[in-house]
């Protein structure tokens, strides 16, 4: 027998007990695991193919109010810029606006492809197509598998947003090719279509775009470019506020409420209730064994010792509890990430990252949570202890 | 024979609130080695605490106490828990057996502090449960066990590690009398072939006459010696 061998013997001396505040921790570590991971995948797929020199122009009140078409030529005549395009949200979705909605931008293919050619991968024949075609789209390969796309096929897009002057919210759009991604988790349900297309058919927005994505000569221009480009229109009717990618993507991100923030107080608030928890229950499962450390270190368990069994029993049971909450959150995201709607988010399989910072918590936790116990082991008195009814 | 331990003008005291309260002043005593001791005397007169002093789990406030050769009343927490370990045995009252534990594993708890390897310390478990004749009871928890059994499970364990000195704090308070006197010649039999010292506090002077001779301690000084 080793000293691990009774550790465990004594966490599992109530079977129903341990199994309970396991699944208390169980509970807390896969709610971290769960949206920790979320939190991270879409902080990831915000900042997915932001590039250091690339800066996002859109109105100055909010990036959802539209910017007229005119500034695209003046923008790109701004010292510095190397390259623009534009785009606008389509709010689209395919055959049902609730179950089967994606991101669909309309953009000018020529220059978007331009700016982009690095994180929207299509074959020359695809692109040239894509470029010619007026009513052309090309879709994501998320989309394509999970609707069955081809390239030739027409297919009818909806928007949420625009509509046809007759009525009608959907475009009939011909497949022109199928994107991949630069990297294999970048997020590919995503399509993109001729600005031109929408502009000539909506019944509103006319000549109006979203937002500007500019190209500079170099990342150290950023600031420069943005200034001069905030200034050019200043104190007109469309005021623009321009930010390099990464903090739109993040601005972009707090529309729905600080993620960061409601992950971070979900999970304190998890945390918290398990520490009340499991620290009381093992304050009283130790009172309980009173009598038994003091026989143990009759029989010559130094303190120190016993101090090391009592944190180890605290430690061993965060541990399973935790490692359980990780796995299971883990099994929850692989599936997660395989159904469609989820798509949007890119790589959902939790990092490596917040599996340690997971464990780390665990430690953590078994080490709060076990110290008073343990601290009044090591400092009972063996007379005390016998004496103890 | 020399002394195994000796008590030389020890004095203890406790608190209770404000008032101080003497319970040895100035107590001397020699045990011998291989002597069967058991001590008697009313409630309150220092059995226990006796018992807590001889076996270094509580600490006097003045005097010397000397095992074997060497005082033992300075040694540090861990040198003294080393010492209790190597050198003495405790068999309670309530036998204190872990009860998630087997017999078998109750027994082996003191060789956890020895260096003994996995299969020495697995015959010395054997040796010992046969020395108390419960062999066939190895794999069974306390709860599984009537008193004399655990109380033997408890010898077993006092002896397992092979101590000089067994203390004994009313052994068979909580037993009938037959299981009583089997326990009481168990313990004598541990005594006379083995020669363990023993010293074994008890009300009942049925068990002190187990004891090759019984001391009788009243209001912390030794009232009577009798053979």
């Amino acid at each position: 027998m080793r000293d691990f061998d009774l550790v465990r013997k004594n966490l599992f001396r109530k079977p129903l007990r341990t199994i309970l505040l396991t699944v208390s921790i169980f509970m807390a570590f896969l709610i971290f695991g769960l949206l920790t991971s979320l939190n991270v995948a879409l902080n990831r797929a915000s900042e997915t193919g932001a590039a250091s020199n690339r800066l996002i122009v859109s109105n100055k009140i909010n990036f959802t109010q539209p910017l007229p078409i005119a500034y695209v030529n003046r923008i790109a005549a701004t010292r510095g810029v190397t390259g623009v395009t534009h785009s606008s949200w389509f709010g689209a979705y395919y055959q049902d606006q609730r179950a089967s909605r994606f991101v669909g931008f309309a953009v000018d293919p020529e220059t978007y492809m331009a700016i982009y050619a690095n994180d929207i991968r299509l074959t020359d024949v695809e692109r040239k197509a894509f470029i010619a075609e007026r009513t052309g789209v090309i879709v994501g390969k998320a989309l394509a598998d999970q609707y069955g796309w081809k390239v030739g096929q027409t297919i009818p897009i909806s928007s949420n947003i625009y509509v046809q002057p007759d009525g009608r919210r959907s475009w009939d759009m011909k497949i022109s090719g199928i994107f991949t991604g630069a990297k294999p988790t970048d997020s590919t349900a995503s399509l993109y279509f001729h600005y031109d297309y929408l502009n000539e058919t909506s019944s509103f927005g006319r000549d109006q775009i979203g937002n500007v994505a500019v190209r500079t000569a170099s990342a150290d221009l950023n600031n420069s470019v943005a200034k001069a480009i905030d200034n050019a229109f200043a104190n007109s009717p469309y005021e623009t506020s321009t930010v390099d990618e990464k903090t739109f993507g993040q601005a972009f991100l707090k529309q729905a409420g600080d993620l960061n923030f409601i992950v971070t107080i979900v999970v304190a608030a998890a945390f918290a209730a398990i520490l009340m928890i499991v620290s009381t229950t093992l304050v009283s499962a130790m009172r309980e064994r009173t009598k038994e450390i003091g026989v143990m270190k009759t029989l010559g368990f130094s303190s120190p010792r016993v101090l090391r069994m009592v944190l180890g029993e605290a430690l061993l049971l965060s541990t399973m509890g935790a490692v359980l909450g990780l796995a299971v959150s883990a099994f929850v995201l692989v599936a997660l990430s395989k159904s469609p709607a989820a798509s949007t988010f890119g790589d959902l399989t939790m990092s490596p990252l917040v599996a340690l910072a997971g464990l780390l918590m665990a430690i953590t936790l078994g080490l709060i949570t076990g110290a008073i116990p343990a601290v009044s082991a090591l400092r009972m008195s063996i007379v005390d202890a016998l004496n103890r009814r | 024979m020399s002394a195994l331990i000796q008590l030389n003008n020890v004095t203890k005291h406790y608190r209770r609130g404000k008032e101080g309260i003497a319970i040895f002043d100035g107590l001397t005593l020699a045990i011998e080695k291989g002597d069967f001791v058991a001590i008697m005397g009313p409630s309150g007169s220092g059995k226990t605490t006796l018992l807590n002093l001889l076996g270094g789990t509580d600490r006097c406030d003045g005097g010397e106490i000397i095992f074997d050769g060497e005082r033992i009343d300075g040694y540090s927490e861990g040198k003294l828990a080393d010492w209790r370990a190597r050198s003495v045995g405790f068999i309670f009252q309530f036998y204190n057996l872990m009860p998630v534990l087997t017999a078998e594993q109750n027994v082996e708890l003191p060789l956890m502090l020895t260096k003994l390897p996995t299969r020495k310390r697995r015959e010395n478990v054997q040796t010992a449960l046969k020395i108390v004749e419960l062999s066939d009871r190895a794999k069974h928890k306390p709860k599984e066990l009537s008193g004399g059994q655990q109380q033997r499970v408890a010898i077993a364990r006092a002896i397992v590690s092979d101590p000089k000195l067994l203390l004994c704090d009313e052994p068979t308070g909580d037993l009938d009398r037959n299981t009583a006197n089997d326990i009481l010649g168990t313990l004598q039999q541990l005594n006379r072939e083995m020669g363990k010292t023993i010293i074994m506090v008890t009300h009942d002077p049925e068990a002190a006459r187990f004891a090759n001779r019984t001391l009788h301690l009243d209001k912390g000084t030794f009232a009577e010696v009798t053979a």
